[in-house]
């Protein structure tokens, strides 16, 4: 634990950190290695490069829009925080950890979690996802075995399925009404992070 | 109470049964010494009875008529007590009351629950049923939590309730008893061993939320591993004496726990890999393929069997290996069929257990009564359940992403019921070894009453009463399944990034394995292209589009609310899945207030007068056989629809369709795709060829009047297209032809293939010509 301290020290603004994403000290220390592991050429901070590097993460469908995700209204560069946060959103929904009635969310609240993913989809940020969004996602994620038509059609019906005001794109609150009965703690956890 | 109805029904059985059973006494006697070659024949008998014949078939076939009865009236029953009795109870009590009839005249038991005929002939489908039908993502996601459960838990009910039961013994609560701490520690593994078939029959009735449904359910399949292997080492130690019982044994004893379970486990993946293999090829021979599931899976229970390894694993395991290649395999008609086949055994297996398990009871010889030993097991029993559950749970949650809540641990340890196998493990038990045998046969019957009926009772009102998350009949939603599949992958590559091995390594490596090696081996080749699950939830959803739509077709008296593009595409689409099982997957779009327009009602029925109607006069709506040649008539459907669709679409929206002709180069057999290519040539006039299938018969129609509503639309070339139309121009026949032959099912989807090459050239080299020679009269 000594190391842990002295590596704790090192981070900048590891305490605030701590408050906001509910990371335990361990957790931080480690997600820092890590950054530092990823960061090759030493430069202090990530770029999308560096997340090209990493093999499996090149044979995910989605990789490009996580990347994106990361790299938020479009900077090329990621520091620890940021990082830390994006991957906050994964950790397990503690019910124990006390909410403070004033200050904001969790990060890793289901609500928040649901967000992100709504982010995912909207790529152009209107806070809609339309049909050539969702069908730019179904189309990396079913690519081989689905035509064009058949795409099409999926992406109609998932459409039509949350659409409640028929205004043919969904909305972030009709997204969340239709994923009302999937257990998102569960779906949106990473065990390890807890 | 409409009791009435099958009151003589079951009456009139179990008389039966009675009228029989001087008949199976006398005959039995007979039998046995007069054989018929030594009757001496005075004159030639012109009608003999000869029971002794038939007589175990008879008897086993009329028990289980006696039984299906049972159910019948216990089903009959007034709901209210319904609703509070499990239907396992009932039938339990049903069983009282035929074991009555049956002492009341033979003085005796005659119809027992024999162990053997329980474990080989009523116990292995029950299984079969639960392997295969069992929620395999689910489970497997569970398996660790499920595994210490059934291990762990059922060791230290057994260890727990037997060291206890004998503490109490040696403090005299029994009296006096020829027993010892081994036999009390064998009795104790009998008795640990949650029952599969009572817990199914009850939770089925509850519907509990789905982690505690697969943890109660997942151990009581997978604790007989630990059952097995208990009641055969103490089984041992009992015969081998106390004195012989040194570390050796004992390790011989935990040894042989790995090679039970775990041999029992291969036996059964290796008999799915045979049953997947085969399903690969019985192409050729789809009426008998459904068999093979069940012939199988009873073999891989009475291989285990065999080679003394857990038979319920391997029966498990094979269904939970098979389901998968299986169902991907085999014809849809088999699949159905097997799915039917195996509820219906499974459910008649269930019943006739419960009936006999009541019927059991009724027997003088077995009841040796002793307060202490029943009441102490059974406090023993529940205390013990709850106090394990508890402990492990709560280990375990310190693990888990989600903690299992207390309530859902309370239902947890209240759902540990004993039921047959522990009976048939019981009555198995050799008696001039253990000398109370009857003493143990009767508390294993006391307490398997107590659990399943006192605590099947109780179980309903506990979960309402706590407030258990029921689990929520959802519809499938074809969202959900979209965005599931995005966590997957966002899940995955979150683990990539900070770059530990989470949970989804190994469900992303195992599927990466079973999609290159393991589906390449097991599947065929066709069913491998359309595997994926995402479509095959669309396909789902569009056939109960289609189901919702003919209902409603039914209920209103025509197609009239639909409107006319539309129309098109429905007809095409319910004509297809009446040509065969399938459906081609195009979305039904139709939203509701579209469909109330009624300007398009008298067209829209004209048309399926005309052609739907018409074309299907040669057959009634159950009996497809047509007296024409089908095929011609098909095809000649086909056609008509095409081009109405055709003109209907470039006269309203000046779309072009297509026009290429293709000449398939393969000489293919396949019927689709001759009428694909039919379609195609006719949409040419210039390159009208006679080589398909023109049946001058059907000519002249052709050259009649084209329905009212096809000239008004030519003429009307200024109405502007609906909106719903507008945005369904997709579908126009240009794309409408690639999914004529696009077939879902496990079948070849060879043709889809090929249709879909040719499409791909010709839409590069389409030249447009000009609509205005499209019209109704060119045919």
């Amino acid at each position: 634990m000594g190391s842990t301290n002295s590596t704790l020290s090192k981070i900048p603004n590891a305490g605030d950190l701590m408050q906001e994403t509910g990371f335990s000290p361990a957790h931080i220390v480690r997600l820092y290695d890590r950054y530092k592991a990823l960061d090759k050429d030493k430069k202090g901070h990530l770029c999308p490069q560096d997340f090209g590097a990493i093999k499996e993460l090149a044979m995910n469908p989605i990789s490009d829009r996580i990347i994106g995700a990361f790299f938020s209204s479009g900077q090329e560069v990621l520091d620890f925080p940021s990082f830390v946060r994006i991957l906050a959103h994964f950790r397990p929904v503690d019910k124990n950890r006390p909410k403070d009635p004033n200050s904001p969310e969790h990060i890793n609240s289901r609500s928040n979690k649901l967000k992100f993913i709504f982010q995912l989809y909207d790529q152009d940020k209107d806070g809609k996802i339309s049909r050539q969004e969702l069908l730019q996602v179904l189309r990396t994620m079913l690519e081989k075995q689905v035509t064009e038509e058949q795409l099409e059609s999926i992406a109609d019906r998932t459409i039509q399925e949350a659409d409640l005001d028929r205004d043919d794109a969904i909305s972030f609150d009709e997204f969340r009404k239709s994923m009302e009965k999937v257990n998102i703690e569960h779906k949106m956890s990473i065990r390890f992070l807890r | 109470m409409r009791l009435l109805p099958t009151c003589p029904c079951f009456l009139g059985a179990s008389l039966l049964v009675c009228v029989t059973l001087p008949l199976a006494a006398g005959g039995g006697a007979n039998a046995s010494q007069s054989r018929p070659a030594e009757i001496n024949v005075t004159h030639v008998p012109v009608v003999t009875v000869k029971w002794h014949h038939v007589e175990t078939s008879y008897l086993v076939a009329l028990w289980i008529l006696v039984a299906g009865v049972a159910k019948m009236s216990v089903a009959q029953l007034n709901s209210k007590l319904k609703s509070f009795f499990p239907e396992s109870a009932l039938l339990i009590i049903s069983g009282f009351i035929l074991g009555g009839i049956v002492w009341g005249a033979d003085k005796a038991q005659t119809f027992k629950l024999v162990p053997r005929n329980f474990f080989y002939f009523l116990l292995p489908q029950i299984i079969l049923d639960t392997g295969y039908f069992m929620p395999n993502k689910l489970f497997f996601s569970n398996l660790g939590a499920i595994l210490v459960h059934a291990v762990i838990g059922t060791c230290w009910n057994a260890a727990a309730v037997g060291i206890s039961l004998w503490g109490c013994y040696l403090g005299g609560a029994m009296g006096n008893l020829q027993i010892g701490l081994l036999q009390f520690l064998l009795f104790g593994s009998l008795l640990a061993a949650v029952d599969p078939v009572a817990v199914i029959a009850v939770f089925e009735e509850v519907h509990v939320n789905e982690v505690l449904f697969i943890w109660v359910f997942g151990e009581s399949l997978l604790n007989d591993g630990v059952t097995v292997v208990l009641y055969n080492v103490f089984d041992a130690f009992v015969s081998l004496g106390g004195e012989k019982i040194n570390a050796g044994e004992i390790i011989k004893g935990i040894v042989s726990f790995f090679v039970v379970a775990f041999g029992g486990s291969l036996i059964g993946v290796v008999f799915a890999i045979l049953i997947s293999l085969l399903t690969k090829y019985t192409g050729k021979v789809q009426i008998i393929e459904a068999g093979f599931i069940f012939v199988l899976g009873y073999l891989s229970y009475l291989t285990a069997e065999m080679l003394s390894l857990s038979a319920i694993l391997s029966v498990t395991f094979c269904g939970v290996c098979c389901q998968k290649y299986v169902n991907a395999n085999m014809d849809e008609k088999s699949v159905t069929a097997v799915r039917y086949a195996m509820k219906v055994f499974a459910n008649g297996s269930e019943t006739m257990i419960f009936v006999f398990l009541g019927v059991t009871a009724i027997d003088t010889d077995i009841w040796v009564w002793n307060t202490g030993f029943i009441l102490l097991t059974l406090l023993f029993v529940l205390v013990y359940r709850f106090m394990g559950v508890f402990f492990l749970t709560w280990i375990l949650n310190r693990y888990r992403l989600v903690p299992i809540e207390l309530i859902d641990q309370i239902v947890m340890s209240f759902g540990g019921l004993r039921g047959a196998v522990a009976y048939g493990l019981a009555a198995s038990l050799d008696e001039t070894r253990i000398k109370e045998k009857n003493l143990m046969i009767t508390t294993t019957l006391i307490v398997v009453y107590f659990t399943v009926i006192l605590q099947g009772l109780t179980m309903k009102p506990l979960v309402k009463w706590l407030k258990v998350k029921r689990v929520s009949p959802t519809e499938l939603k074809l969202i959900e399944k979209v965005n599931n599949r995005a966590f997957e992958h966002i899940l995955a590559a979150m683990e990539d990034i900070s770059g530990r091995i989470g949970d989804n390594w190994w469900t992303r490596g195992w599927k990466r394995f079973e999609d290159t090696y393991i589906t390449w081996f097991l599947m065929k080749p066709e069913a491998r292209k359309n595997r994926d699950y995402l479509f095959s939830i669309f396909h789902k959803l569009n056939l109960e589009d289609a189901i919702n739509y003919v209902t409603e077709a039914e209920k209103r008296g025509s197609l009239a609310f639909l409107n006319q593009t539309d129309v098109f595409v429905f007809l095409y689409f319910v004509f297809c899945s009446y040509r065969q099982d399938t459906v081609p997957s195009v979305s039904l779009n139709i939203h509701e207030h579209e469909m109330k327009r009624m300007n398009e009602d008298f067209n829209a029925h004209h048309l399926l007068q005309q052609h739907l109607y018409r074309s299907r006069k040669n057959y009634s709506r159950s009996n497809f056989s047509i007296n024409q040649s089908e095929d011609e008539v098909q095809e000649i459907f086909q056609r008509t629809m095409r081009s109405r669709l055709e003109s209907f679409k470039s006269a309203k929206m000046g779309v072009t369709p297509a026009k290429k002709i293709t000449k398939h180069p393969k000489k293919d057999p396949n019927h689709k795709v001759r009428i694909l290519s039919e379609m195609k040539r006719l949409h040419n006039p210039s390159v009208r060829t006679s080589s398909g299938v023109e049946n001058p018969a059907f000519m002249p129609e052709m050259d009649t009047p084209p329905p009212p509503w096809v000239t008004e639309a030519e003429a009307d070339t200024s109405v502007a297209p609906s909106q719903g139309a507008q945005r369904y121009l997709p579908w126009s026949p240009r794309n409408l032809h690639r999914l004529a032959p696009l077939r879902i099912s496990d079948r070849s989807t060879d043709s889809f293939l090929m249709a879909d090459a040719p499409a791909t050239e010709e839409s590069s080299e389409e030249s447009p010509q000009q609509p205005s020679q499209r019209d109704g009269t060119h045919m």
